[in-house]
């Protein structure tokens, strides 16, 4: 693609006129050069900034034991364990040894027919709430800003009574992954209550005689 | 008859526009770039439908491995006048003077601000300051020890967020990494005052819709 400069030749005689050079300058070496530079900064840029999923954890201080705790209706707390290989385990109410018989355990999973079906149900009416706010919004019946929106959903999740309080608790056999699923699920859920807590002795011996 | 001599024509191509082009790709790459910043280890986030993007500046990193090794990163702070990497680094040489004997000069100082995140035992991190290149580097980086005998993690956080107050926690784990071990972090983080985490995620939407509610 180099340009060839080529030289005038056979005039002989005649007047002698300074030689014409080319205006023409080579543009080739800057070329490459550009391609190389362009090649450098599309690889080592990083475009997609990493997401981050945010939660709050209570907060533990031995000093302070929560005096008032408040009461929770044993038919709205949905436990869901977890014990690795991808699958969970749920149960309603409380699983007391003083108070038997205790709950049995319901196996599931993390796909979309699995967990996310049972705490659809059971958070129906939050759930189609906001479900319909947003949907407004996307259609532009409403016009607010969208921190004004995160904050109406709040206020939607604070003053429901009626969903599930789901308590996450996880074994030994865990991965990080099962967490952040679960969590993620209560996200695609809406459920207005949710924590991460420690699992029970007698969870974990309702785990062992779970079936498999 | 003599042949008319056709004027050889020089094959040249007008390489202008080519290059108007590749100075605008350069100029946007350049001025949108920030790079990709080195990692201590390879770790493949979970996913999940969060869209909120971590904030790029005051920010402690806690990176776990699949094999539940700890590395940590911080950054300078959003001012160009502060240098929070190099304060961590001075105190933590404070803290463990006695211990290791540990001792920086002006110039490891000046260039841990500089690094990236590290996962070493403290003896070993003017070892890998001073390393030549990253193969070095990433031969000491064996993990920080983060259990209860030797708890330098805590040391890392505690005096990052004394440095930089603002600073929030993210964790970085990798999703098959056992819960146990990204809990012993959190616990140990909530011992620290820190009660709110950022998960780092990859964003991979879904959405359920009234119509998949069970009748």
């Amino acid at each position: 693609m180099a340009e060839i400069i080529q030289e005038e030749k056979g005039k002989k005689g005649g007047k002698r006129r300074p030689k014409k050079h080319s205006t023409h300058i080579d543009m080739t070496p800057m070329v490459d050069l550009m391609c190389l530079l362009i090649t450098f900064f599309m690889l080592t840029t990083a475009f997609a900034k990493a997401k981050v999923m945010v939660i709050t954890m209570p907060e533990k201080d031995p000093t302070e034991q929560i005096k008032d705790q408040p009461e929770i209706p044993a038919f709205r707390t949905l436990n869901v364990l977890l014990s690795g290989d991808d699958k969970l385990y749920y149960y309603i109410g409380v699983a007391d040894p003083k108070k038997p018989p205790l709950p049995t355990l319901i196996k599931s999973d993390f796909s979309k027919d699995g967990i996310r079906k049972v705490l659809l149900e059971k958070n129906k009416d939050l759930f189609t709430k906001i479900f319909e706010y947003r949907d407004k919004r996307i259609k532009g019946e409403i016009e607010v800003a969208d921190t004004t929106a995160d904050n109406t959903i709040k206020e939607m999740k604070k003053a429901d009574k009626k969903g599930p309080i789901v308590l996450i608790k996880a074994n030994d056999l865990a991965k990080y992954k099962d967490i952040v699923n679960i969590i993620d699920e209560m996200a695609i859920c809406n459920i207005a209550s949710y924590a991460v807590v420690d699992i029970s002795p007698v969870e974990l011996e309702m785990l062992k005689n779970a079936p498999q | 008859m003599p042949k008319i001599k056709q004027p050889v024509k020089s094959p040249s191509i007008d390489m202008t526009p080519m290059v108007d082009m590749f100075s605008l790709l350069l100029t946007f790459f350049m001025l949108t770039a920030s790079f990709r910043p080195q990692e201590a280890a390879q770790i493949e986030t979970p996913a999940s439908i969060s869209e909120k993007q971590v904030q790029d500046k005051d920010i402690l990193t806690i990176f776990i491995a699949k094999d539940g090794k700890v590395f940590f990163n911080m950054d300078n702070g959003r001012d160009t006048t502060t240098r929070f990497r190099a304060d961590v680094l001075k105190k933590m040489e404070e803290a463990f003077k006695e211990k290791y004997n540990l001792s920086f000069t002006e110039e490891e100082v000046d260039l841990f601000s500089r690094l990236a995140g590290f996962g070493m035992p403290i003896k070993d991190l003017k070892a890998w300051i001073n390393a030549k290149d990253s193969k070095e580097r990433e031969k000491l980086q064996t993990g920080i020890p983060s259990d209860s005998t030797d708890n330098q993690l805590m040391y890392w956080v505690r005096y990052a967020r004394v440095v930089n107050p603002y600073a929030e926690v993210a964790i970085k784990g990798d999703a098959e990494t056992d819960y146990t071990a990204v809990k012993k972090i959190m616990d140990l983080l909530q011992e620290n005052k820190v009660n709110k985490f950022n998960l780092i995620t990859n964003l991979v939407p879904e959405e359920a819709t009234p119509a998949d509610i069970p009748k």
